[in-house]
């Protein structure tokens, strides 16, 4: 679907800031998210985690906890299918371990009883007997051909012989002639990077209420990301038909990408399909940090090369991911979006995989390219500071553009970096200046942006009010986005038009809430549903006026009679027409389905202001600025507010957030004292600068805007850190101990 | 274990149950009052997702046990509006969009409004401060703190 | 789990002492909820004093001040006249844990919790604080420097807790300061802190000089060699670099996820030199 051709359209509804129709309830505690609700005869559900990193699991015995008074019913591994299907399969095997377990943390067995604490006690009676294996949970120690097996028979083909079994995934991405390009350069700088893995951090555990019966009828209400995955992977697992699942998405307390997998649903199920009742499991946030998604570890080497005046002449990098213990793609992702932002004649990306002893990866905001991004940023700025360039003005020079053939492949259509570079560069931010032990960093980041497959159904109501039906779960506010779209294109008030989040089994097959495709591509669709909506009240118009079909235009809620017959009849409004649908053929509605393309990739320039305590290597950030290309703003607080949570998201994960392992593979900080997300007083205000560079591909010209931001900022932050204080860090986070270190020697 | 009867207030009515002594307050005002509007984002005190009032201070209520609400006054997010018409903060959040997925935000109220009967004018220093025990991943906190004084100012002048 | 309000301090002591299970008091329970959350503990009787006469209150004594053992940190905080006297220790009470957390914990379970990181502890060490203790045999009085005797552990016998602490009276010419250091602003744990109490003379030349450190060894430290090298001085630079010499000397840390060997020692120094120049200048001191 393309823009629409319209010099400068008039929007009435879409970039004014309305009030969320979600928000009353969210303010006055009413809102139902995953652990809200209870059913009669409800009982809860509780999982026995692995103590160990790796072990072959010899035995269980579960006898004495369902010998447990209240205990309704345990299950274990061999109580799920064995799907064929191998992504299936590990979402399967990863909610109850089989033969393995693979990380600490690792779900084995789970309990069904009349209350928390019985069902707390019968956990303590299963008895595993398990033996030890060793474990690996560094990525380079996993690459290393005599590393301990997480995993065997599992590398793609793609992967060379000889390497350990662990390397699952190789990509390489490039063009041009490496060689002769490092030839042309001025300055060469190579350096090895490593970052921490993180989590996304959401502050509702998963929750989970499900109901199976023997007939294979199954219900489930949960947070989630995305209710037709939730359907997909419990209907593997429990081997049970998807139209017998009815998944009902709760309101979400926060995803990031972490909830768009399945951890709990198919346990509830399986336990509640013994027990006969309905099965409530709601995750501790200890079981969330050992067991739900963080994101890569990784490690890379980034060589680039320059000439004097700032030109790139070659780029190349190489990138080891480890997304826990099961093969993915996301280091696909990191080596696509690492040269992106450049226009470069020669450049190289190669990816690998390795599988460690950790939980499974699950994506995080813009999977896989922050990581690559602060690489390659930050070895643009050192060359910046080694050559004594403007490193804005670098970024200008070689900016990808209309035209440029990306690092990845496609070329790129109209993109907005050099617009948000210019933006930066002539905000007040940039030429603000800074006392002493303070330095200023700036980075660009990139994401692809989603479409993906997508069902909306539009019902124009007899009162003349509009319903919208769709299926992805609204993560911060994207009902009223859709509101706005609705009501934009139909030409009525956005207070007339409500939304809704269906359940599986009263829309199409949706695609989950990720890669920033909800406003985007649900609203693409949106618009198309209400233009099938029109074009029926524009049939039913002609109908009633006697005119031709095509003499009926819609314009401002209107129908007119257009043409030579213009001024014949008086408009009929949508409330007109509604009013008499029974009338005139029955109820009126749009829908759309597509599998959306077009969604346009999405560019952001973040600058930081930070100073060091050079004494005890605390940070602290002064000043932040975000210049992100939103296409079209549908909502302008909402932009700006995923632009300000990605920025601190990623800060975050530039100074404080890591997992850390134990020498014995356990997970040592599985709580929100030691695992350190930002908190209010750790931040300035986050200023932001909306630029809106229509995408070709959206009628409205609208691009994502949620996962852009969280990429800078590990490079903006870390440049402004490596400035400050005379020392280039190349390893997150830059925790006080680390950085203090690196300044003293 | 043997249940112990317990008297309490919330908000302004009095309210009697029946809780083990190891159960947290929380679990009594979420799973045996049906006031699902404090969360439970850690249950360790480090999230402030489930701030209620008591006795006029603002507590974790995963930190305080359900026996300790005899005789005490407890407010929770349920009883911030007045009826149809909202506080001042619910209402400006609302109009600022100072919530994304909204599961800090009932904590987040509780707390703001603590500090604001203490401290009608903070500074955003003293606001961000105050508010460091109640994580939002969602927002990065800036629309919060500005949401914040805008009501802050208004019940000033009201 | 049994939990029981004693109607007096000496039927507490005797329940606590007659228990054959895991007994825990709760005073805050900002500690002790953390731990029955995370399976550490289960106890068998939980004793709540908070009711008892004197447990809530802050009252003057011989010039200085009684804090009851369940005065919550947001309490002493509001306390003026407490605070002009002690800023050092009110401001160590004032940064354990979140606003939320401030309503409920006390001096006395930070105290008792044994935690060589604990926020409130350095600086009742510097200030001479004495906890009353009340056992099944009566009532005694312990320095506080002498109640943690490692992680998780105190001095206190089976059937005793605190009831209050007393922090002294001191000249106008004194002052104290406590720092930390912690990876965010807010809500972590200390990785390692730093007290400094001064009292001055009308000069300014500190006349006495006491700093405990945290965070660096099993239990919060008191070294007197660095106290020792601020007697004298007006803090000048030979007299601050020993005090940061004598504060890395006697540091014994362990390396954990919150930070090294290497890096404790070297914050506690640090955080020792700022808090002496904050204390210093607190006491009325001119460098």
């Amino acid at each position: 679907m393309a823009f629409d051709a319209q010099a400068e359209r008039n929007f009435k509804v879409v970039g004014t800031r309305v009030t969320r129709p979600d928000g009353i309830d969210k303010v006055t505690g009413k809102a139902a998210y995953g652990a809200d609700v209870s059913a009669p005869g409800m009982l809860h559900g509780r999982i026995l985690r692995s103590p160990h990193a790796h072990a072959r699991i010899v035995s269980i015995d579960t006898s004495a906890a369902k010998a447990l008074t209240g205990v309704k019913a345990v299950v274990t591994g061999t109580d799920l299918a064995q799907p064929e299907d191998e992504a299936f399969a590990d979402v399967a095997i990863n909610c109850l371990a089989r033969d393995k377990v693979l990380y600490d943390g690792h779900a084995v067995a789970a309990v069904a009883a009349t209350s928390k604490a019985i069902a707390k006690q019968a956990i303590r009676l299963i008895k595993v007997n398990y033996e030890k294996l060793p474990h690996v949970t560094d990525v380079d120690e996993a690459m290393k051909p005599d590393a301990p097996v997480v995993q065997e028979g599992r590398a793609l083909e793609t992967v060379p012989a000889g390497m350990s079994q662990n390397v699952t995934t190789h990509c390489q991405f490039g063009h041009g002639d490496l060689e002769a390009g490092f030839a042309k350069a001025d300055k060469i700088i190579e350096r090895s990077f490593k970052t921490a893995a993180t989590h996304q951090g959401y502050i509702e555990p998963q929750a989970c209420m499900a109901s199976l019966g023997s007939d294979g009828r199954g219900e489930v209400w949960c947070c989630t990301q995305g209710q037709y995955m939730v359907r997909a992977n419990c209907a593997a697992a429990l081997g049970v038909e998807e139209s017998q699942l009815r998944i009902t998405a709760s309101e979400i307390g926060g995803g990031f990408g972490g909830k768009t997998s399945t951890f709990i649903e198919p346990v509830a199920l399986a336990l509640s399909r013994k027990a006969g009742k309905p099965v409530k499991i709601v995750m501790t946030r200890d079981e969330v940090l050992k067991a739900t998604g963080p994101t890569i570890s990784t490690s890379m080497d980034i060589k680039i090369g320059m000439t004097k005046d700032g030109r790139i002449t070659a780029a190349r990098g190489e990138l080891r991911y480890s997304g826990g213990a099961y093969p993915n793609a996301t280091v696909d992702m990191g080596a696509q979006a690492a040269f992106a932002a450049y226009d470069l004649e020669a450049v190289e990306t190669v990816g690998w995989n390795a599988m460690t002893n950790r939980p499974k990866e699950i994506p995080y905001r813009a999977p896989g390219a922050p990581t690559a991004i602060y690489a390659v940023e930050s070895v643009v700025d050192e060359l910046c500071q080694e050559l004594g360039l403007d490193p804005l003005d670098v970024r200008l020079m070689n900016a990808a553009r209309k035209g440029t053939r990306s690092s990845y492949g496609p070329t790129f259509n109209e993109i907005g970096l050099v617009a948000t570079l210019e933006a930066a560069k002539a905000h007040p931010h940039y030429t603000a200046p800074l006392g002493p032990n303070q330095g200023r960093g700036l980075s660009c980041g990139f994401w692809f942006n989603f479409g993906g497959n997508t069902c909306v159904s539009l019902n124009i109501n007899d009162d003349g009010t509009i319903g919208v039906v769709e299926g992805n779960p609204d993560i911060g506010g994207s009902r009223a986005s859709i509101s706005m779209m609705a009501a934009e294109e139909l030409g009525v008030p956005y207070d007339k038009v409500r939304t809704v989040i269906a359940d599986t089994s009263s829309l199409g097959f949706n695609d989950i809430t990720d890669g920033s495709r909800v406003t985007f591509a649900v609203g693409l669709a949106t618009i198309e549903a209400a233009r099938a909506a029109i074009k029926e009240m524009c049939r039913r118009v002609a109908k009633i006026w006697d005119i031709d079909e095509e003499a009926v235009i819609w314009e401002d809620g209107c129908a007119k009679p257009a043409g030579p017959n213009a001024g014949t009849h008086p408009p009929m409004t949508l409330a007109e027409i509604a009013a008499i649908a029974g009338k005139t053929g029955g109820p009126i509605a749009g829908h759309h389905e597509v599998n959306a393309d077009g969604a346009g990739v999405s560019f952001g320039v973040h600058l930081c202001d930070t100073e060091v305590d050079r004494e005890t290597g605390a940070v602290k950030i002064l000043r932040y600025t975000v210049f992100q290309d939103a296409g079209k703003a549908v909502h302008p607080d909402y932009v700006e507010g995923q632009m300000q949570g990605g920025a601190v998201q990623g800060i975050g994960w530039a100074l404080n957030e890591e997992y850390i392992y134990g020498e014995d593979g356990r997970l040592q900080n599985a709580g929100f004292l030691d695992y350190r997300v930002p908190v209010a007083s750790d931040l300035p205000p986050i200023e932001t600068v909306i630029l809106e560079i229509p995408n070709p591909g959206h009628p409205y010209g609208v691009r994502g805007v949620g996962e852009t931001p969280i990429v800078p900022p590990l490079a903006a932050v870390s440049n402004a850190v490596s400035r400050a204080a005379g020392v280039r860090m190349t390893e997150l986070p830059m925790s006080p101990p680390r950085l203090l270190k690196a300044m003293t020697g | 274990m043997k249940t112990i009867p317990v008297e309490t207030t919330i908000n302004g009515d009095s309210a009697e149950f029946l809780c083990h002594a190891d159960e947290s307050l929380l679990d009594v005002l979420r799973d045996r009052l049906g006031l699902t509007g404090a969360k439970e984002g850690c249950g360790t005190g480090d999230c402030g997702a489930c701030s209620v009032m008591l006795n006029g201070r603002v507590v974790c209520s995963c930190l305080v046990l359900g026996v300790e609400a005899q005789g005490a006054e407890v407010e929770t997010i349920e009883g911030m509006a007045n009826g149809e018409e909202l506080h001042p903060l619910q209402r400006i959040f609302l109009e600022e969009a100072a919530l994304q997925c909204g599961v800090c935000t009932p904590g987040i109220l509780v707390a703001a409004k603590a500090l604001l009967e203490k401290n009608p004018d903070p500074t955003d220093t003293e606001l961000r401060y105050w508010l460091a025990g109640n994580l939002c991943r969602c927002t990065g906190y800036d629309k919060i703190i500005k949401a914040v004084q805008t009501a802050a100012a208004e019940m000033r002048s009201a | 789990m049994r939990y029981v309000k004693p109607q007096s301090f000496e039927a507490a002591a005797t329940l606590l002492h007659e228990e054959a299970g895991i007994a825990r008091i709760l005073a805050g329970g900002t500690d002790v909820l953390v731990q029955l959350k995370a399976e550490m503990v289960e106890p068998d009787l939980m004793v709540d004093l908070k009711h008892l006469p004197g447990m809530r209150e802050i009252v003057a004594e011989d010039g200085g001040f009684r804090v009851g053992a369940a005065v919550s940190g947001a309490e002493m905080g509001e306390h003026a006249a407490l605070k002009a006297m002690w800023p050092g220790v009110v401001e160590g009470v004032e940064l354990i844990g979140s606003s939320q957390v401030q309503s409920r914990a006390t001096m006395a379970g930070n105290l008792c919790t044994g935690s060589p990181a604990g926020d409130s502890v350095p600086a009742m060490v510097t200030a001479g604080a004495v906890a009353r203790v009340q056992g099944p045999d009566g009532v005694r009085d312990v320095p506080v420097v002498d109640i943690p005797t490692g992680p998780g552990k105190n001095s206190l016998a089976k059937g005793e807790f605190i009831t209050s602490i007393l922090l002294p009276a001191r000249p106008d010419t004194a002052s104290d300061a406590y720092l930390r250091f912690i990876p965010r602003t807010e809500m972590d744990i200390a990785v390692s802190s730093a007290a400094v109490s001064l009292e001055l003379d009308s000069d300014g030349v500190v006349t006495a000089a006491h700093v405990a450190v945290g965070a660096v060894a099993p239990t919060v430290l008191l070294v007197q060699d660095a106290g020792v090298a601020l007697v004298g001085s007006k803090l000048d630079d030979a007299a601050i670099a020993g005090l940061v010499a004598a504060v890395e000397a006697a540091c014994n840390p362990i390396t954990d996820k919150r930070g090294t060997i290497e890096f404790r020692t070297k914050t506690a120094g640090v955080l020792a030199k700022r808090a002496a120049h904050i204390a210093y200048a607190r006491a009325g001191g001119q460098a």
